[in-house]
């Protein structure tokens, strides 16, 4: 019986120190192969490169043009979807009838649930036909790509931002509207303010999706590799450069997307780190 | 009367906003923007559904694909495979350390702290990472080829964090007293774990279990370059071995090739209503399980 005991507790332990070994293997081999190609093509020639032409003779290897396009798309969408989402999170909690409610949360649900390239299919045939017939040019472009990965955030924003407004104490709300306020006033001065760090790690949730985000994006973005000329042109983002080329690289040009994909992992990790700390200070 | 003390009648409200433009400002902004949101999913739901269900034809439930006839069936069926798979390998370790976590380890002990960042760390990195992950360890370093294999690990490495945190939470939620009361009529802990703990646990376990199907069912980036993207069902002896796809690639191969648009609009709808599905089963059982 001991026996048995013995050898389930080291089967247990065993199980949970596989997320370890997997985060280890996962840093081992994207380091391992991404590294020394960076060190070949020179960390600032990579990093900070213009000009990404593997099949030129002789190759360069920039990913600047990347990493930008990744940065606008992510901005852009945080500006259109942050706002919006976090309005309608205060609705949900501040306004939304109960009725309205019991349909409207599972329906944003239902959003969160959509798989990217369901939602990378729609914005390749909605959103960039309405760029194209508005601004002209393709319709793949960093606006579309914004547009699409906006739309892709507002479940997390919304779900996560509400819960965070809700979680304020009920006599805040209160003490605001006896001090004079109105239902908005206090809502807005007294309730978000309080919530403020629950709603900020809503924001950094989106981000980190947006940053990760890879099918929906290479639908609609256009994918041309040079660097960001302006919203309606066609940008590539780090996820984008590695699904678009893998299939055929070799040698260099293979391990530099790999490498790639350890920049796009030092950014998640950034992202991860902001996160710990948000939570730290909402505890 | 007795209600009306707290009320306020519609017009006291309008002459509350004319007196407070700020406030009606910030309420028409909260309005508007709930506006747009429910226009976005109403208009996303309703094409998708009014588009695809008249492209569904008994043409795309045939069990060959051809060119001639891009069936969805072989990548449904692959779907079901790599989901068993992926739960197969991801559902015991998740469910195993979660169990090690909430019953066996010190509180606050070092382990802990690292499993919990580590942890954490998974579940932030993007689908395409855990695809090129795939393609250098299971692909390449074990030889495994792009196959059925190689991606079922993929993902069930991409749900674990999923399924410990759900399984955690469920197990954290069995009160104590029936350990303590497990204990007291002479039971060890392994029996307590699996005979008291588990079943009382079962419906949150499940809830988690249930949402990594639907990661696994939507999921793209991770299985390009680890399961490939042939549109067959394995067969034979080495089938783990064989390239599939699932019917989220198959999606992407449809809407990348650009020439099967309708099956393609076909292909969302059914994709949604499976991870609708699965999502709101998901919800379902956890709700259950609060109100038991």
């Amino acid at each position: 019986m001991k026996y048995k005991e013995k050898i389930m507790n080291i089967i247990f332990f065993a199980a949970a120190c596989t997320s370890i070994l997997a985060v280890a293997l996962i840093c081992l081999f994207l380091f391992v192969n991404g590294i020394p190609a960076m060190a070949k093509i020179g960390v600032f020639d990579f990093l900070l490169g213009k000009t990404w032409k593997p099949n030129n003779i002789p190759p360069s290897y920039g990913i600047f043009p990347m990493i930008m396009g990744s940065i606008y798309v992510t901005a852009g969408a945080t500006i259109l979807g942050v706002p919006i989402g976090i309005l309608t999170a205060v609705f949900m909690a501040g306004y939304c009838p109960k009725g309205l409610y019991r349909i409207l949360k599972p329906a944003i649900n239902l959003l969160a649930g959509i798989p990217s390239v369901v939602y990378g299919f729609f914005g390749l045939i909605i959103i960039v036909p309405l760029i194209r017939d508005a601004f002209g040019g393709t319709g793949m472009s960093m606006l579309t790509a914004s547009i699409l990965l906006a739309i892709m955030i507002l479940p997390t924003i919304i779900g996560v931002s509400e819960s965070a407004i809700k979680a304020v104490p009920q006599n805040y709300y209160e003490g605001g509207l006896a001090l004079g306020a109105s239902h908005e006033r206090s809502m807005f001065f007294v309730v978000i303010p309080a919530a403020k760090s629950g709603i900020m790690t809503a924001v950094v949730l989106g981000i980190g999706r947006v940053i990760g985000e890879t099918m929906a994006v290479i639908m609609v973005a256009g994918n041309q590799p040079r660097m960001p000329a302006g919203l309606l042109k066609g940008v590539r983002t780090l996820t984008a450069n590695i699904v678009i080329e893998m299939g055929y690289a070799a040698d260099l040009h293979r391990e530099a997307l790999i490498a790639t994909a350890v920049v796009l992992f030092v950014f998640i990790l950034i992202i991860n780190l902001l996160l710990s700390l948000l939570k730290r200070r909402a505890k | 009367m007795m209600e009306s003390i707290n009320k306020i009648t519609f017009k006291q409200k309008i002459n509350a906003y004319k007196r407070s433009p700020l406030s009606l400002f910030l309420f028409l902004l909260v309005i508007v923007s709930t506006i747009v949101t429910v226009a976005i999913l109403l208009f996303l739901f309703f094409y998708i559904m009014i588009k695809g269900i008249p492209n569904i034809t008994p043409e795309l439930f045939e069990w060959k694909y051809s060119t001639l006839n891009v069936s969805l069936m072989p990548a449904l069926i692959n779907t079901i495979i790599m989901t068993v798979l992926s739960l197969l390998i991801a559902a015991p370790v998740g469910i195993f350390s979660a169990i090690y976590l909430v019953e066996y380890a010190k509180r606050g002990s070092k382990l802990v702290n690292v499993i919990r960042i580590t942890a954490e760390t998974l579940s932030g990195i993007p689908s395409i990472v855990y695809g090129l992950f795939g393609l250098l360890f299971f692909v390449t370093t074990l030889g495994w080829g792009m196959s059925l294999l190689s991606g079922s690990f993929t993902l069930s490495i991409m749900i674990l964090p999923l399924i410990m945190r759900t399984s955690e939470e469920a197990l954290k939620a069995v009160p104590d007293s029936y350990r303590e009361g497990s204990y007291g009529l002479g039971a060890g802990k392994l029996r307590t774990v699996f005979r008291i703990v588990l079943p009382s646990a079962i419906p949150g376990i499940l809830a988690g279990v249930i949402l990594g199907i639907g990661r696994i069912v939507g999921e793209t980036a991770a299985l390009i370059y680890t399961a490939g993207t042939v549109a067959e069902i394995p067969s034979g002896k080495d089938f783990l071995f064989d390239s599939t796809r699932t019917l989220s690639v198959h999606m992407y191969a449809l809407t990348s090739e650009g020439l099967y648009v309708n099956q393609a609009y076909a292909t969302a709808v059914i994709l949604f209503i499976i991870v609708t599905l699965i999502n709101w089963f998901s919800s379902f059982i956890a709700k259950k399980m609060t109100k038991s």
